[in-house]
């Protein structure tokens, strides 16, 4: 089983907080702020701070399912 | 079993919900909720659920299968009705108790009533569905309030083809974030033919218009009140959980033994600033449910739990402006536009206080220019927090 990121990118508000969290996952894009996701298979080892990005993304763009 | 009551099921209840699983809590959680509905997210609700790119299900926060994983008892349409924090109960509309050992109170706030038959608010589904259908082309819309609610749904109204008037008293959220952006913003909307009137008072107004101090009349086809909310606390009155303008919590988000307190509704003392707050922002929503839900593990844990320090974070969207807010930018008067310019319509604004940087604003800010001062708030946010010595 392998887990996968989706970002629901017109949600997303530029928070910020997926890289506070996740900063090896997840960063902005440059000109408006908007999430990039830097590896859509994480690794096992950034699972937990993923989790966190998941559950503390102001706009509930992000999940992580397992596939 | 233990058992965790949560009241509100709305961002911060949600996030609670979450935390408290992800912490690995496997005890019985209530989620009691006074909507019909699953949780839904309220930003979108002034933004695309008015213009009418989003449907209904494009709001909600979690999918069903998202939610039936935190194996939680999701009450829906029910309403609490009272506490007792000596006994540990909740009392919902209907008079069933739910005895708790942890209660967490995500209750948000509500709008606040003005006097005026048949004004229109703007707070959740119902009120965004009601709305939509009566933004119709060429309907005049009179919004009272000019704070980011009314300077939202001004947008959104102007922008299905309404004539809207936007009334603003002198002591409106955007006035209060400084003379830049109500500038910038004022300017925005009237661009955008939307008739602003400040520092006006409305000395009578109801579904069919406004009267303003100085005699002039305007009459409305739509007239929504956006004057701001109360804390939604009228069911812990003699609960013996303390109350001042939202539920009363130290650092860590405890109000009581055993209760907790996040979201809109939630008055803590933020170390990052050296003092009470109440933070009607969504972020704080999710960030706050969360941070409640650790200290109340810790507390039935037999420990407590840590300060929840936060550096508030906002945005809001307007025609096709972009506006960030991380940090205190409220009724500070020393205020400075540090990059960019008002003319190119993009520009940070520094607020400070006694020259220390507690704020900025971003009008269509890019994030390499507004991270670096980002960073800055962040930092002196953390330099108050350090114990000294
Ligand atoms: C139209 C609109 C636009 C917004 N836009 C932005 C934005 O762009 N950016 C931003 O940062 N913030 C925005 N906000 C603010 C943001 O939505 C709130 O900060 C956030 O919703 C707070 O979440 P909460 O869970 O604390 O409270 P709420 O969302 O208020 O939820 C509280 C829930 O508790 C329920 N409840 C209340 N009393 C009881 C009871 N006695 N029993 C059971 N249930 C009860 C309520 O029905 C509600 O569902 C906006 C708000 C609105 C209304």
């Amino acid at each position: 089983m392998t887990a996968r990121i989706e970002l629901d990118e017109p949600r997303c508000v530029a928070s910020g907080l997926c890289v506070m969290v996740a900063p090896d996952v997840f960063d902005q894009r440059n000109d408006d702020g908007i999430a990039i996701v830097l590896s859509e298979e994480p690794a096992d080892e950034t699972l937990a701070g993923v989790r966190e990005a998941v559950t503390l993304c102001p706009a509930a763009a992000l999940r992580l399912v397992t596939v | 079993m233990t058992r965790i009551v949560i009241v509100g099921a709305a961002a911060a209840g949600l996030a609670a919900t979450e935390e408290l699983r992800r912490s690995g809590f496997d005890g019985a959680i209530t989620l009691v909720g006074e909507e019909p509905h699953a949780p839904y997210d309220r930003p979108p609700l002034s933004k695309q659920a008015l213009d009418g790119s989003w449907d209904a299900a494009r709001l909600r926060l979690r999918s069903d299968s998202d939610l039936a994983v935190l194996n939680a008892t999701f009450l829906s349409g029910r309403r609490a009705v009272a506490a007792d924090a000596a006994h540990r109960t909740v009392t919902l509309d209907g008079g069933e108790e739910l005895a708790y050992d942890g209660l967490v109170i995500a209750t948000g706030v509500k709008p606040l009533r003005v006097d005026g038959d048949g004004l229109l608010t703007l707070r959740t589904l119902e009120d965004a569905e009601r709305l939509r259908s009566r933004l119709q082309p060429g309907a005049r819309v009179i919004i009272v309030g000019a704070g980011f609610l009314g300077t939202e749904l001004a947008a959104a109204a102007a922008t299905r083809g309404c004539k809207v008037t936007l009334l603003d008293s002198c002591n409106s959220l955007l006035a209060r974030l400084g003379s830049p952006i109500s500038r910038h913003v004022a300017s925005l909307h009237a661009a955008h033919g939307v008739d602003v009137h400040s520092r006006v008072r409305v000395t009578h107004v109801d579904a069919a218009g406004a009267e303003l101090a100085d005699g002039e009349y305007l009459a409305a086809d739509v007239v929504v009140a956006c004057t701001g909310s109360v804390a939604t606390t009228w069911w812990l009155e003699g609960s013996g959980i303390p109350l001042d303008d939202g539920v009363l919590c130290a650092a860590d988000c405890s109000a009581t033994p055993g209760i907790v307190a996040a979201g809109d509704v939630a008055r803590w003392f933020n170390p990052a600033y050296g003092r009470l707050m109440r933070v009607e922002h969504r972020t704080n929503a999710t960030q706050q449910g969360a941070h409640a839900a650790r200290t109340l593990l810790a507390e039935l844990d037999g420990g407590r739990g840590d300060a929840y320090f936060s550096v508030p974070y906002a945005w809001s969207h307007q025609f096709d402006t972009r506006i960030q807010l991380h940090g205190v930018v409220l009724d500070s008067d020393d205020t400075e536009i540090v990059a960019g310019s008002e003319a190119d319509g993009s520009f940070i604004v520094a607020h400070r206080e006694q020259d220390r940087l507690v704020g900025i604003i971003g009008v269509n800010a890019a994030l390499r220019d507004l991270r670096p001062w980002q960073q800055q708030v962040y930092a002196e946010a953390a330099l108050l927090t350090a114990p000294v010595g």
